[in-house]
């Protein structure tokens, strides 16, 4: 149209809905046909803590150089919501498109000059086709989309193959929704000049890659790892941890020959109970977790530090949310991090580790029960709202069919009939670790009394002074053992290459990784490093005192993991520098680039790149 | 301080089926001020499991925090305890029981720990059908913290401060019938013969079973005025029944006073036997139970005994459809669908 550069799989949509009209499965038809055009594409949920007609947004990176962070700056905007169109004029780049429905004429103040307006027509034209009132709604937004595919060269019979899986079973309903399609496609063949000049074009850069949500893996992740009870109390963003782990066991977990369930769910009356079910479980010897969000692991705080103190087993997922208290309860945030390491009274300290992709929510899983069974304590998975309510592009998940579940120092009827007189907490292998007994083992040896009091090696309540610092050093013995059984971190260089380094944690990878990339354009050297787990490693403790300089990127106000890293390994504080984003949006690359830049500017010379 | 009892008893102690006799069940201890309810609560416990032939290692004990939650720690030293938080147990109780349906699960719990800080673990626990026995020790106050009011505290009730209850009380039996507990008793510690074999009949429901039992606090709560004082108690005490529990087929006769004779027949063969003693009372039905208490509470008695029992209890196993098998004796093999299947699923995520 505008005879610009044609910019090819570079471009974000953003597409205004209403909650709660069916919008939510046209956008994601979009989407996946960009990627199974090959084409790296990352879609984010912006939605209102509302079940029905409040505001909500799907806004759509494609990314030829596979940038799966969030990106500022709105190519095309579709409007199908006059309650937010004036706003949503405003977020659209100079340059850029504004797709409204054209049924009614533009009142003069929604024109901008800047920009390029293309109406269609979608009530006027779903009145006319349809007459059922639920599918007038409906098909406005396929309608869209067919006008989307053919201003923006998505291939029509990649989207038709998608219908007809979606309504595999319903094949009646797939007409009606191709037709709506090709509504749309006809209108902008007649009345538009097409394709613009940012498009798709068919690739294969997502080879083997797959799309799915976090919080699916997740689910899926505690199936692979024979979780067979899980509890929980429903909160946004974590709820469909849950819901996944429920339609994967229904899947897989339920005997063929007596139609029982070989797993447990119970929905809790809060995320105390919720907590406490999973200790239950734990401490009976199945694997068992929970899910929830920042405010509720704030309720499981004293739940938890009985779980460290008594040294029980404990899963738990925190879908972070943007706090503080209720927050904004649909927008992300990574502001859990100090309340999760260190949650509950006393002295106390957690496993966190800290998934980037799907792949590794996977993962997470599968060492999140390990840990929890080698080490005897909680572990706590850090996701947040983007990783876990956002379909991601992510390698596929994958098992290794030999990998057996860890179950800790566990000991049976043969090892406790061999044993004088059992300790619970006797550490016979100098770790820190100590060897349990599940109840049921053994008619008279092996029991003992679990409890949150002091108590000394034979679980017997103490009140002595000595025995007391004895467990809690114990507890730190353990806590050293941990650093070399958590997940390192993933450095990205073999040696030193900077003065300066990056240090990131999940989600920020995605804008870190992009960011890092446009630096080395501009001949800017720094290294990074991606934290997977705390406590820290010896890596950590390297990368950090190897650099003058540490940007430290997090999505939250007070730097917590900066707090984390100097409390934990007593750096400097003057060597590390916050790189925050804390408005509830994913972290951008260009966020990230002010920031590293304006400190690189104010710094010394000596604090450049060597090179 | 927990102290270990001594180990001479007397030699010619009658053995159980299983060969262990009463001593085998006991725990250490007790470091509760002499003379407090809890510590004949907890012999009847150690009775009644030594009667029932409980495999001391096939029960777990578990409780919340306060005097009554320490009692686990004197009884039944061959099983697992599990001490945990504050108003928290039945929880941890049912993260239990969901991993091995096969033990016997028995709570002990207080009337601070129950009717206030665990109120709503309480109601979601009998909501839930859970397989356990809960007995709330209920003195009527908090003895640990020296002896304030608790929520089953009588309206009008003096404490040993001189200071008269204004509230008006929780009356956790009512509540747990009301709730659709399939078993609800109440006891007095100081009524050894009906406590044990309500406690008996407990472990055996294949359901939630509820025993609220009047525990006297010696210390803070048995003065004059107390509505939970031993002199009170026995004053107004009134029982629905006498009551026995008779295991499948055991054969024991018992002298029954007048009245009219009712056998409870549980699913396993197991007979309550009742002696009744109310009138217009049925321990099989709900209304009725709940009439019985109010009727007594409006003569200012404390009706004891079995008040409801439903026969055809189902546990939360049941109604959630889990393996007959204990979840925590699952393989991997049984419980992870392996690589191949996780190729597909990746399949269709693409």
């Amino acid at each position: 149209m505008a005879g610009k550069t044609d910019k090819i799989n570079d471009f974000v949509v953003r597409f205004a809905n209403v909650n709660g009209t069916g919008s939510a499965s046209a956008n994601f038809l979009f989407t996946k046909a960009i990627f199974r055009m090959g084409v790296p594409v990352t879609p984010k949920n912006i939605f209102p803590s509302n079940i029905q007609g409040l505001p909500t947004w799907y806004e759509v990176r494609v990314s030829e150089k596979g940038y799966l962070g969030r990106r500022e700056g709105i190519d095309l905007l579709v409007s199908v919501n006059p309650q937010s169109m004036l706003n949503d004029i405003k977020s659209v780049r100079t340059g850029g498109y504004f797709l409204y429905d054209s049924s009614k004429k533009l009142h003069a103040e929604y024109i901008r000059e800047d920009i390029n307006y293309i109406g269609v027509p979608l009530m006027q034209m779903c009145n006319e086709a349809y007459t059922d009132a639920r599918q007038r709604q409906l098909f406005k937004n396929i309608i869209y989309v067919g006008a989307l595919a053919t201003l923006l060269d998505i291939e029509f019979n990649v989207l038709e193959d998608l219908l007809s899986e979606q309504f595999k079973g319903k094949e009646k309903l797939i007409p009606a929704n191709v037709k709506a399609l090709k509504l749309g496609v006809d209108y902008i063949h007649a009345n538009y000049k097409y394709p613009l000049e940012f498009r798709v074009e068919r690739r294969d850069l997502l080879k083997d890659k797959i799309m799915i949500e976090g919080n699916s893996a997740c689910g899926l992740g505690a199936v692979y790892a024979g979780a067979t009870v899980a509890a929980w109390y429903p909160i946004t963003p974590s709820t469909s941890v849950v819901e996944a782990f429920m339609d994967y066991s229904a899947e897989f977990r339920v005997d063929k020959i007596t139609g029982k369930n070989n797993f447990a769910i119970v929905q809790a009356e809060d995320e105390l109970s919720a907590i406490g079910m999973v200790i239950g479980a734990s401490w009976n010897g199945a694997r068992s977790f929970t899910a929830t969000s920042g405010p509720g692991v704030s309720l499981m705080n004293e739940f938890l530090g009985l779980a460290y103190f008594a040294e029980i087993p404990t899963v738990l997922v925190d879908v972070q949310r943007t706090g503080p208290s209720t927050g904004m309860p649909t927008r992300t945030q990574q502001s859990d991090i100090m309340e999760a390491a260190y949650a509950s009274h006393g002295d106390t300290k957690h496993v966190l580790l800290f998934p980037s992709t799907p792949k590794e929510c996977f993962e997470s899983m599968l060492d999140a029960f390990d840990l929890a069974e080698g080490l005897q304590t909680p572990v706590i998975v850090m996701t947040d709202l983007d990783l876990g309510m956002n379909d991601h592009v992510s390698p596929p998940l994958t098992f290794d069919d030999s990998r057996e579940y860890k179950r800790g120092k566990v000991l049976d009827a043969a090892a406790l009939e061999k044993i004088e007189k059992f300790g619970r907490y006797l550490d016979i292998d100098k770790d820190g670790i100590t060897y349990r007994t599940l109840p049921g083992t053994h008619p008279s040896k092996g029991s003992f009394f679990t409890r949150g009091t002091s108590r000394d090696e034979y679980a017997t309540y103490t009140e002595d002074s000595a025995a007391y610092q004895h467990n809690m050093d114990r507890l730190i013995r353990k806590w050293d053992t941990a650093k070399n059984m958590v997940p390192a971190p993933q450095v990205y260089q073999k040696k030193n290459e900077s003065k300066n380094g990056i240090l990131f944690f999940g989600t920020s990878q995605y804008a870190a990784e992009e960011a890092m990339d446009i630096l080395k354009e501009e001949k800017i050297v720094v290294d990074a490093i991606r934290l997977k787990s705390f406590p820290f490693n010896k890596d950590v403790e390297y990368f950090i005192n190897s650099h003058d300089t540490v940007f430290v990127i997090e999505q939250n106000r007070d730097a917590q993991m900066k707090s984390l890293l100097m409390i934990e390994l007593g750096v400097d504080p003057k060597k590390l520098i916050s790189v925050l984003n804390y408005d509830g949006m994913p972290i951008t690359a260009d966020n990230i680039l002010n920031q590293v830049k304006v400190n690189l500017r104010s710094s010394s010379k000596s604090l450049m790149s060597k090179n | 301080m927990t102290y270990v009892r001594p180990k001479f008893r007397h030699p010619e102690l009658q053995k159980n089926k299983l060969g262990y006799t009463v001593d085998y069940y006991e725990g250490a201890l007790s470091t509760l001020c002499a003379g407090c309810g809890h510590d004949s609560i907890s012999a009847g416990i150690i009775q009644a499991a030594y009667e029932m032939n409980i495999e001391p290692h096939k029960l777990a004990k578990l409780s919340g925090i306060g005097c009554s939650s320490k009692t686990p720690a004197y009884f039944l030293s061959n099983s697992h305890g599990f001490n945990s938080v504050h108003g928290r147990m039945p929880s941890v109780a049912t993260g239990a029981n969901l991993a091995n349906r096969d033990l016997t699960y028995f709570g002990v719990s207080g009337d601070g720990d129950t009717a206030s800080i665990g109120m709503g673990q309480f109601v979601h626990v009998i909501r839930r059908s859970l397989n356990m026995t809960y007995i709330v020790m209920n003195n009527g106050c908090y003895g640990l913290t020296k002896g304030q009011d608790s929520a089953t505290a009588d309206q009008g009730s003096k404490n040993k401060g001189g200071n008269v209850n204004l509230f008006e009380s929780i009356d956790l039996a009512s509540l747990a019938i009301e709730l659709g507990a399939t078993f609800v008793a109440q006891s007095f510690s100081g009524d050894k013969a009906q406590l044990v074999p309500l406690i008996k009949a407990a472990m055996n429901h294949p359901g939630f079973a509820f025993i609220n039992v009047i525990s006297p606090c010696v210390t803070f709560n048995n003065n004059v005025g107390s509505t939970k004082s031993y002199d009170y108690v026995r004053e107004h005490i009134g029982a629905t029944a006498t009551v026995d529990f008779v295991p499948e087929m055991q054969e024991i006769s018992i002298e029954y006073g007048k009245g009219t004779h009712k056998n409870v027949t549980m699913h396993d063969g197991s007979v309550i036997q009742l002696h009744k003693l109310a009138e217009d009372w049925n321990p099989l039905d709900r209304q009725s139970a709940m009439n019985a208490v109010i009727n007594a509470k409006a003569k200012n008695e404390i009706l004891t005994g079995l008040l409801y029992v439903n026969p055809d209890a189902h546990d939360l196993h049941d109604i959630i459809k889990t393996s007959d098998r204990p979840l925590n004796t699952l393989t991997k093999e049984e419980l992870c669908p392996g690589s191949e299947m996780l190729n597909e699923i990746n399949a269709d995520l693409r």
